[in-house]
């Protein structure tokens, strides 16, 4: 188990599972996306099919001190469509990338959601009265005619069902060639960023028809190509920062303050290559598939393919911490790459604690103050409330124990690329294929 | 499946040839896995080029997985097995389609994505050394016993492997069946990327015109014994009516 702050381990406790319980997975319930809001009270998700659907935690029942609030459905939309693109003759997929939330401003919700090419703005707003006592339309809804209208009715607001309600605000459109794969929203609260694989574009919340290129690694002759952009994300903090990551590996650190362009970084970091774990391999699992600030902003997380890394970004020449993620799939990198699954792209979270996830439905978890970590399950079996997980072990090779899996057994179907841990307490989503896991920390 | 950490052997100038030919027996292990991973490889480019739209990550991915492993071929010390073995210093693209078309029944499923090494490796080695040095280790693959390609996938169910590789290479087909030439050409003309080379190969393909080394394999003498020759030409008798159907499909 994991140590936590005051010595007290946190034992994971299973909460709730959202989704389909058949295995036969409709390929547009595949979830693409989590993410909590900035409160953690909301909770969304974006699938294949163009859907998000967002979860409210309940308020906690004063009486119920054992568990934090259930997360109920609160909002499902269908944020993009598919789109066919006539001049290429490609079908756009309406596959959610990425939604990120907007901290809130008034008593509505805003997120922003991604698909390949187009960034939306939803606001999501809460309806729970209704003006009441018109005196104006007959009952089958016809107005009136004004003669026969004989005294002046105020409405009043009455209470009605709770109705949430989403609408599209903006729609950012028309300034990707490429595939979105982030989206990262300014400490400045104004503008934001998206990437593909070769440009990263600045946006304003409130201008659509236009956007600043910012970075752009197209080479003039694209047979040139020899690497793209993975992921971006803007600093915590200093409203001029950003840093966006690559499929060899590097992540580099740019300074909008510099030029309009931020062609040449300002800090790259790379580590260098380990000279006997090389293979015809190495290039592909170095490629970075989620880059995350800490909260300070001081430090940085990437993810690779099988590990994870967290930096100093004081320091370039190498990160600060490595953790394995499933060091024993270094030697089935040429299966994996067969069967495509060394492209996978798994993104990584922290609150203190890192968290990523793995295959066979596993997730692990790292405490960096303790050097410990933990690798847990997300499945139906076993799994009742308040269900304390119990840590799972997969055997490299040699003599397999009790109760341990060995690699071979694992099921590279059941993959955990996307998590998300609540802001303020200990409570972690964990996305399967098609299902969403929610676990909490044991409250005594 | 590969061995990590496997050092490849470097001969330099000083070895004496029974030495260097005893090193062959190590090395056509290494040699078939990694020509192995280069076929794999070419399979899932050209599957890229099917797809409505390539996932460009991917296909930069593989692509400079193709290119290391090309570099290393041009570069490893195998040169001194060309010496060993071979009289004559064919062009490049001209020996490689010959040891292709010249490889195990195995290999020869494989067979039809052959045109796209060899114009692949026309354009990666184009800077390169004149000598092919893949050649040589294929050749000596040749004359290595079958079950060496057993070790190649070394892993728990080999034959579900083979048959996945099976079943990527019946994907390509399928898709080019399905599609008429000139979609397929419009795919690639419209798709924003740089894989030119695999381009005009099926693009070669598609209308039906003879692989160029085809023609030039019909006047090349080869110095390996006759046998391997009238396989090479009952290979190519293949080759071409599975182009033949591919361009009526």
């Amino acid at each position: 188990f994991l140590g936590a702050g005051g010595g007290n381990d946190i034992q994971w406790c299973f909460s709730q599972v959202k989704g389909a319980v058949d295995d036969d997975v409709a390929e547009a319930d595949i979830i693409s996306t989590v993410e909590f809001n900035h409160s953690g009270e909301l909770l969304a998700t974006g699938d294949k099919g163009g859907r998000v659907v967002i979860f409210q935690q309940e308020q906690e029942n004063k009486t119920q001190s054992h568990s934090r609030g259930e997360y109920n459905v609160y909002s499902t939309f269908q944020s993009h469509e598919p789109e066919f693109d006539y001049l290429k003759s490609l079908e756009i997929e309406e596959k959610i990338n990425k939604i990120r939330w907007l901290p809130q401003k008034n008593a509505a919700q805003f997120l922003l959601s991604t698909n390949d090419k187009t960034i939306k703005l939803w606001k999501i707003s809460e309806r729970d009265k209704r003006p009441e006592g018109y005196n104006l339309k007959e009952e089958d809804g016809r107005y009136r005619d004004p003669t026969t209208v004989t005294t002046l009715r105020v409405p009043v607001f009455r209470p009605m069902d709770l109705m949430v309600e989403a609408s599209p605000r903006r729609i950012f459109a028309n300034a990707h060639t490429y595939h979105i794969n982030s989206i990262s929203i300014n400490s400045d609260y104004e503008t934001y960023l998206s990437a593909d694989d070769l440009r990263i574009n600045l946006w304003h919340l409130e201008i659509t028809d236009r956007s600043f290129n910012i970075v752009d690694i197209k080479p003039a002759n694209m047979e040139e190509l020899t690497e793209v952009i993975t992921a971006a994300e803007f600093h915590p903090n200093s409203c001029s920062t950003f840093v966006y990551s690559s499929s060899k590996g590097t992540i580099r650190l740019c300074d909008m303050r510099a030029s309009a362009l931020c062609d040449r970084h300002s800090k790259l970091f790379e580590e260098p290559e380990d000279p006997s774990n090389r293979s015809f391999f190495s290039e592909i699992i170095s490629s970075i598939s989620d880059v995350k600030f800490s909260h300070s902003g001081r430090y940085m997380m990437t993810r690779d393919y099988l590990s994870v890394k967290i930096w100093d970004l004081n320091m370039e020449n190498r990160p600060v911490e490595t953790y394995q993620v499933h060091e024993y799939l270094r030697s089935k990198l040429c299966s994996l790459y067969e069967n495509d699954c060394i492209f996978d792209k798994f993104e990584c979270c922290w609150n203190g604690i890192v968290m990523t996830g793995s295959y066979n439905n596993f997730f692990r978890m790292f405490d960096r103050n303790s050097k410990r970590d933990v690798t847990l399950e997300a499945s139906r079996e076993n799994n009742k409330p308040r269900t304390v997980l119990k840590p799972r072990k997969v055997c490299a090779s040699g003599k397999r124990k009790k109760d341990e899996i060995s690699v071979d057994s694992l099921d590279f179907n059941k993959k955990i690329l996307h998590t998300a841990w609540h802001p303020k307490e200990n409570i972690i989503a964990v996305a399967t294929t098609n299902n969403l896991y929610i676990f909490q920390d044991k409250m005594n | 499946m590969f061995v990590r950490g496997l050092k490849r052997k470097c001969f330099d100038g000083e070895e004496d040839i029974e030495g260097t030919l005893a090193g062959i027996k190590a090395i056509p292990s290494y040699n078939l896995q990694r020509q192995s991973l280069l076929d794999m490889s070419l399979v899932k480019l050209q599957l890229c080029h099917m797809l409505v739209e390539p996932n460009l990550c991917r296909s930069v991915l593989i692509a400079n997985t193709v290119r290391q492993i090309q570099e290393e071929m041009t570069q490893d010390g195998t040169w001194q097995m060309i010496n060993t073995q071979s009289p004559g210093q064919a062009s490049l693209d001209r020996l490689v389609s010959t040891d292709i078309l010249c490889r195990s029944s195995r290999d020869q499923a494989e067979g039809k994505h052959l045109p796209a090494y060899g114009a692949f490796s026309k354009d990666f080695e184009s800077d390169q050394a004149q000598e092919s040095s893949e050649t040589m280790s294929t050749t000596s693959s040749v004359q290595a016993p079958r079950n060496l390609q057993s070790n190649v996938w070394e892993m728990e169910n080999p034959q579900e492997n083979k048959g996945n590789f099976q079943k990527s290479l019946d994907q390509i087909f399928e898709t080019l069946e399905n599609k008429s030439p000139n979609s397929v050409e419009d795919l690639f003309s419209e798709v924003d990327n740089s894989y030119y080379d695999l381009d005009t190969m099926l693009t070669g393909m598609m209308s039906n015109t003879k692989m160029g080394h085809c023609d030039s394999l019909e006047t090349f003498s080869s110095p390996t014994n006759t046998a391997s020759n009238s396989n090479c030409k009952s290979d190519l008798n293949d080759l071409d009516h599975i182009v033949e159907i591919l361009v009526e499909s």
